[in-house]
């Protein structure tokens, strides 16, 4: 059997499974690694420049991709870096293995070097971490850290790896193990028929459905058969922030994203539902708002492959644990089955024809998309940046986003059509994410187009990544909403501080976007007037190989509606504009 | 409610800790904890109590065994079981009060298992409530020091937590 060091097994590990690319820093407790990486010159690195921008390419890789991003850290400072892009995968249930450099094995515990205890540190925001105790134990521990990060509900795992077993000296047998099975791990594969049935009997006698729809559906590679199953029923569907996307955004049956910054149509299509069937979605709440008043008439079918996240908010009426896809072909051989044996028309088309003519009458309301529902000004209007930025890439780009009024705008303006196009932090709301995130995005796809919608404020907690798209020409597009302001926080005050703009805002110190952009080698646009947002989109996106940093002058004092009124509102209390609330 | 959760999960390094933080981390209290290794070199057996309602308990439950070192979590409470605490005080035992513990520790059934000149240990197994009545029933003799293993238990009959 061939003989390898901790190291090398390492880096090998990675090629059996089949990595693409690892994102990574070199440091101390790491170097040996590192060194194997050289050596093996196999998987490609990525030399990021901050950790955390590591770990949120990894994640973009991974959320493009459907493969488990990988990142590799030193130890310490490294290793800490690291967590907020941990925490983000974590949140959004997003397959990561980091693998991170140790201090040697007799020195931990003893505040070396370059020391944390990382296994520790990071254990509330990984759904699983390992301390590898013996060189001999990496291939399989390894293997494990795949299996349990992509299996069940996704997520990031940890294996934390003293620099003594890397030593390129100790070498012991390595075989990668083909497949594993762990008695204290096993994700469900299937749903309970029973509840299946029950499930298809309270969804076909629904007269005001709705299909909710999160990222669980993206993850789960559901977005298909939850598609083909509405459109069986002919039941409206709403996606959240995290499944923009499971239902295509064009389809006459798709009401927009639901919750704070949710469409007006979807809110109230929920709040005032019957049944509900919620698939991969998890009640968050930035979705429910007040949840003793969250959708009173509802029975409510939740499926999700996590039983934890069954019941967590609000009671359930029908749960089913299974992953996505087994579990709606089961409930839609179901379907056909009571739909075949039952003496009536199911679901009554009447009542469901009564329900569209409801919800058209909210769309002509007040759809976002069924007429303008924002106002003018003499600056570019962020909403017309994103459309501009829809058309110019028909509606077929790779969309990142940071945080705040931007990453709304941006979901709820930019129709997406298919899952794995819009890539956000919705769970932990990271600022920073997006540039990293799109460059990971456009190395594992070099052709396509790849957008990171941001504000002045994000692109700042990550903007050294330019450097790293310079060194490996990532010619993504950044679109840069800039309104001088922290805009959501700006929002948030202005609703209810009295517009008193505590540390929101920084315009005489900002950064010449454009020149910025030039000193890494890129391209830089500044875009003021209306006239030019279209063609200078169009003429950022015909520049294949380069990428373009869009600093897009818009209204600054905008606000992201609909909003949900807080606190003690219900799904169906919305702002609609700064003085019109439903 | 007061609830007792037994727990068999992987004797792996970090595993009791999981455990510990999941508690922490999500709001949940536990009241006593007890952990040792099974005759399966493999797995420990952690025994907790907790309280809250069947909701609390049920959401405890799944993020136990969604915890990937935890092989398997059983409410005792739900059935018929057994439950013991044991209890270890040191009192002040000085003239008239040395004779009156030692009476009282012969009612609970409980031992005096270290004697000194002006202390004695009791030890004292049972239910919870047993161990709080004898302690009250000390009286007036002066607790020096007091602990506990923190309750261990089992379901009766033929129900076995294995795997």
């Amino acid at each position: 059997m061939e003989q390898l060091s901790g190291g090398d097994m390492i880096v090998r590990a990675l090629e059996d499974e089949g990595v693409e690319y690892i994102f990574g820093y070199p440091g101390g407790a790491a170097l040996h690694i590192y060194d194997s990486i050289f050596k093996a010159n196999s998987v490609p690195h990525i030399l990021v420049r901050h950790e955390q921008a590591a770990t949120h390419a990894a994640d973009g890789y991974a959320r493009a991709t459907g493969k488990a991003g990988v990142v590799l850290v030193t130890s310490g400072p490294g290793a800490t870096n690291a967590i907020t892009g941990i925490a983000t995968a974590y949140m959004d249930s997003i397959p990561m293995v980091v693998i991170s450099g140790q201090v040697q094995s007799h020195l931990i515990g003893e505040d070396a070097f370059q020391e944390t205890d990382m296994v520790g540190i990071s254990r509330p925001i990984v759904k699983h971490s390992f301390l590898v105790q013996r060189t001999e134990d990496i291939p399989s521990i390894i293997k494990k850290a795949f299996y349990i990060a992509t299996t069940g509900r996704p997520g990031p795992v940890v294996v934390d790896v003293p620099k003594d077993l890397t030593h390129p000296e100790h070498k012991f047998n390595y075989e990668y193990p083909e497949s594993v099975s762990m008695r204290s791990y096993q994700p469900s594969t299937k749903g309970h028929s029973g509840q299946v049935r029950k499930a298809a009997r309270l969804l076909l006698n629904a007269k005001r459905p709705v299909i909710y729809a999160g990222g669980g559906v993206i993850q789960g590679e559901g977005s298909e058969l939850l598609t083909r199953l509405a459109r069986k029923l002919n039941y409206p569907v709403t996606n959240t922030l995290m499944g923009l996307g499971v239902y295509p955004a064009t389809d006459r049956q798709f009401l927009g994203m639901l919750g704070m910054h949710g469409f007006y149509e979807a809110n109230m299509a929920m709040h005032h539902s019957d049944v509900i069937l919620a698939v991969g979605a998890r009640f968050d709440d930035r979705v429910t708002n007040t949840v003793s008043k969250f959708c009173p008439g509802a029975k409510i079918i939740h499926i999700d492959v996590d039983p934890a996240s069954i019941a967590k908010i609000v009671p359930v009426d029908v749960p089913i644990v299974g992953p996505v896809t087994t579990v709606l072909k089961d409930l839609d051989a179901q379907i056909d089955q009571q739909q075949s044996s039952s003496e009536r028309t199911l679901p009554d088309a009447g009542a469901i024809a009564d329900w569209w003519s409801q919800i058209d009458n909210w769309r002509a309301a007040h759809g976002l998309w069924h007429g303008r529902r924002y106002g003018d000004s003499d600056f570019i209007m962020p909403q017309d940046a994103i459309t501009a930025l829809y058309e110019a890439t028909d509606g077929e780009a790779y969309v990142t986003s940071d945080v705040g009024q931007h990453q709304m705008f941006a979901a709820q303006y930019y129709k997406f059509d298919h899952p794995r196009r819009w890539i956000n932090s919705g769970g932990l709301g990271t600022m920073g994410f997006g540039l990293p995130a799109a460059m990971g995005i456009k190395l594992a796809m070099p052709d396509a187009e790849v957008a990171c919608v941001t504000g002045e404020g994000s692109i700042q907690m990550n903007i050294q990544e330019l450097s790293t798209c310079a060194q490996y020409d990532v010619s993504v597009k950044i679109v840069n909403l800039r309104n001088n302001y922290l805009g959501m926080v700006k929002q948030w005050q202005d609703m209810q501080y009295d517009s008193r703009y505590s540390e929101s805002h920084y315009a005489s110190s900002l950064p010449d976007f454009v020149k910025l952009a030039e000193a890494y080698g890129h391209v830089g646009m500044e875009i003021k007037d209306k006239a030019d947002l279209e063609p200078a989109m169009r003429e950022a996106f015909a520049m294949k190989d380069k990428l373009v940093f869009l600093d897009i002058f818009v209204e600054p004092h905008e606000h992201v509606y609909p909003m949900q009124v807080a606190p003690n509102g219900a799904m169906k209390d919305m702002w609609l504009s700064k003085t019109e609330r439903t | 409610m007061r609830r007792i959760l037994s727990v068999l999960m992987e004797n792996e390094p970090g595993a009791l800790s999981r455990v510990v933080g999941l508690f922490s981390q999500r709001g949940y209290n536990i009241e006593s904890l007890n952990v040792a290794p099974t005759t399966d070199n493999t797995l420990s057996r952690l025994t907790l109590t907790t309280t809250g309602d069947d909701l609390k308990i049920e959401q405890i439950t799944k993020h136990l065994n969604k915890i990937v070192d935890v092989v398997k979590v059983v409410d005792l409470t739900e059935g018929a079981h057994v439950e013991r605490d044991m209890l270890l005080v040191k009192v002040r035992a000085e003239g008239a009060q040395r004779d009156e513990v030692k009476r009282t520790t012969d009612i609970f059934r409980g031992q005096i298992i270290d004697v000194g000149p002006a202390t004695y240990i009791v030890q004292l197994t049972g239910p919870i409530d047993k161990l709080d009545s004898f302690l009250s029933a000390l009286g007036e003799a002066e607790i020096l020091e007091v602990v506990r293993s923190g309750v261990a238990g089992m379901a009766r009959g033929e129900k076995v937590l294995t795997i």
